[in-house]
């Protein structure tokens, strides 16, 4: 709460007779003090920010971000860009937890779901809109879903989007077969040992969703739901934990059918692997974010996301990291590659996705997180 | 301050920096685990402090966790009996020649220079569908189609016999190199043949090293993480793979804790039965104390 508006309901309450003129005038004077002492080290403390901290998935994201985002950045106010990577959201949230406010700053997350565990965490700021003109190029239903979290302000903004389809080797599986079966593919007997999956409880319960005809947000039978996903593991090569594994195990051709990341596939494409994808019928649709983490400096992290969300730098890391960017292809020339991307929309309204409700996955997370734990592992 | 005190205090003040150094870095740590390991997850995520015997009595009567402790004790018994039989002939082979001891030496350092998991990720190359004894096997007209030979329990305690191999074959030379060779001759002039002077003499005199080396290798194995995931199948999970789940997949610590703390347990009783029959001094002799 700003001092304005502390002052306004003080003067609110005396009005309504709440507070007496001495107590009216003695907070007033208290307010007053404090602020007198606060303004001085504020404005040394923001003066004082030399770094703030980024972390990211690395590889050619990172590089992007350096050139186009980090560098000018850094040039023109002359806070360092300290890069960091992680393995996945769910070791990076472990980090800050043990962390100390302010020791992390901004960090490129997953979707919606991961944004509300981190607001039940008591993680998220509020960002000053005014001070990110670039958001205004953004997709508005991305951030409209992050603002039903956290009370209409943003703790974050949308930066890309993509899909976890069907991958399948054509050489094996035919486009018809593949659009027949849907997300049934990955169940199918046939192909036992020759099946891949992410061994991530979110993606296995949607899948399985599909597979038993169920809403993928609403899923009422969930024996059902942990039959098809017994069904799933007993036909697997193996439970697969990160984008080059899927990659290796698809060029390979160790498994002919998967699930996957849209952005992977198109990367295994462009390399001549001969790769289909599909988004079945209520296939998963995810969006990532930037997101500031609770006692990082304010308006550095804002100046910075205003430089990563330039329309110049977000068609390069879309580019590189082959997923669309959050901007509305309405308001943006988004160049020749992103339209070809798997999971581009070129409406901008992405009605086509189905995206996790984060009040339905996050109310079963700690219940289903376990039990998936025990199913993957032969229970 | 008298002479005696001031020697009786001089062993203390030289291990102060170690003691320190334990103090803050294992004990202090270990410590807040034990605390941790009595506190709840909430279902927001975060922890509710207090004393909760919750997750003590779900670790230790959940007999899925007792089942992958036990297979991971089985993959750890397994790798260790491996590492022996096939460590045991490579360090009598160094300990027993000449000249090139220093070269066959570097050789078994070498694989230490590379990082582990790369040393894991290799056997994709080698073992996968187009991998090198696939690819062999097709051009020579052997096999047709590719054999599956990756993603198994087999895969598992090859990538872990991979790894822990050289500090098996180390301990048993260290202790090879300790035993008088005059010994087997010693025996072999009193009528006993080399395989007999070897059952009856050396193997015997190296059984320190052995043991030394087969703790070694079974507590790391019994630790290990990277190399299920790596190499494993759909349902190849050790106990050290809970632990990571518990603590970083489901944000549960005090869980996570306490499975941790369990599986100290279990490896620390494994430690006092050793001492119980061979004593601690006998680990020191092995790894050539």
């Amino acid at each position: 709460m700003d001092n304005s508006k502390r002052y306004e309901r003080l003067l609110e309450r005396y009005n309504n007779g709440d507070l007496d003129r001495r107590s009216f005038l003695g907070l007033i004077g208290a307010a007053g003090l404090a602020y007198g002492v606060a303004t001085p080290f504020a404005k040394h403390a923001l003066a004082a920010t030399e770094q703030v901290r980024f972390d990211g998935w690395g590889g050619v994201v990172s590089e992007a971000f350096r050139k186009y985002a980090f560098d000018p950045y850094t040039k023109k106010t002359g806070i360092k860009v300290v890069d960091g990577t992680f393995g996945s959201g769910d070791e990076y949230i472990s980090r800050i937890k043990a962390s100390q406010p302010g020791e992390y700053n901004i960090a490129h997350l997953s979707g919606v779901f991961d944004y509300a565990r981190y607001n039940n965490l008591g993680l998220t700021s509020v960002l000053n809109e005014k001070n990110i003109p670039n958001l205004e190029f953004v997709i508005p239903k991305l951030t409209d879903v992050f603002r039903k979290v956290t009370d209409g302000t943003l703790s974050c903004v949308p930066y890309d989007y993509g899909t976890t389809g069907i991958a399948y080797n054509r050489k094996h599986i035919s486009d018809e077969e593949a659009k027949e079966k849907g997300a049934k593919l990955l169940i199918d007997k046939e192909l036992k040992g020759k099946l891949g999956a992410w061994g991530d409880w979110r993606t296995r319960i949607w899948y399985a969703s599909l597979q038993t005809g169920q809403d993928p947000n609403d899923a009422k039978d969930m024996d059902a739901v942990w039959t098809a996903i017994r069904t799933n593991r007993d036909l697997l090569l193996k439970y697969w934990s990160s984008g080059a594994e899927l990659m290796s195990l698809l060029a390979e051709e160790e498994i002919y059918a998967t699930e996957a990341w849209s952005g992977r596939v198109y990367a295994l494409q462009e390399q001549g692997h001969d790769i289909g994808y599909m988004d079945p019928p209520n296939g998963f649709g995810w969006q990532e974010c930037l997101f500031v983490i609770k006692g990082s400096p304010m308006e550095a992290c804002e100046e910075l996301l205003n430089f990563m969300l330039a329309p110049a730098t977000s068609i390069a890391v879309a580019e590189g990291q082959n997923y669309p960017p959050a901007l509305d292809p309405k308001k943006v020339d988004l160049g020749k590659k992103i339209p070809k991307l798997p999971a581009f929309d070129p409406t901008g309204t992405l009605d086509g996705l189905t995206f996790a409700n984060p009040t339905y996955w996050n109310g079963h997370e700690q219940e289903w997180s376990k039990e998936f734990g025990r199913i993957q592992k032969g229970y | 301050m008298t002479i005696e005190t001031r020697e009786a205090r001089q062993p203390w003040i030289l291990l102060s920096p170690s003691l320190v150094a334990i103090t803050l870095l294992l004990v202090i740590p270990l410590l807040f685990i034990v605390v941790y390991s009595f506190w709840l997850r909430t279902a927001t995520g975060a922890d509710q402090v207090g004393f909760f015997l919750d997750n003590w009595t779900e670790a230790l009567t959940d007999a899925f966790y007792r089942d992958i402790l036990l297979y991971t004790l089985k993959i750890a018994a397994i790798t260790t009996a491996v590492c022996a039989l096939l460590g045991y002939p490579a360090a009598y082979f160094i300990a027993r020649s000449k000249g090139n001891k220093a070269l066959l030496l570097l050789l078994l350092m070498l694989p230490f220079w590379i990082s582990y998991i790369i040393r894991t990720m290799s056997w994709i190359n080698i073992l996968g569908v187009s991998g090198a004894i696939n690819s062999l096997l097709i051009s020579l007209g052997i096999i047709s189609e590719p054999i599956q030979m990756l993603y198994n329990q087999v895969t598992i305690v090859l990538g872990l016999v991979h790894f822990l191999l050289p500090f098996m074959i180390l301990n048993i030379y260290v202790s090879l190199e300790g035993i008088d060779v005059t010994l087997e001759d010693a025996a072999c002039s009193l009528g006993a043949t080399r395989w007999q002077s070897f059952l009856e003499v050396t193997l015997p005199l190296s059984i320190a090293g052995l043991a030394a080396g087969g703790l070694l290798c079974f507590v790391l194995a019994a630790g290990t993480y990277i190399t299920p995931v790596i190499l494993g199948g759909p349902s190849d999970a050790m106990f050290a793979n809970l632990v990571f789940e518990a603590i970083i997949t489901q944000l549960d610590w005090p869980l996570g804790s306490a499975l941790s703390l369990m599986l100290l347990v279990v490896l620390g009783a494994l430690v006092l039965v050793y001492n119980h029959f061979l004593g601690m001094g006998q680990l020191m002799k092995g790894l050539g104390k």
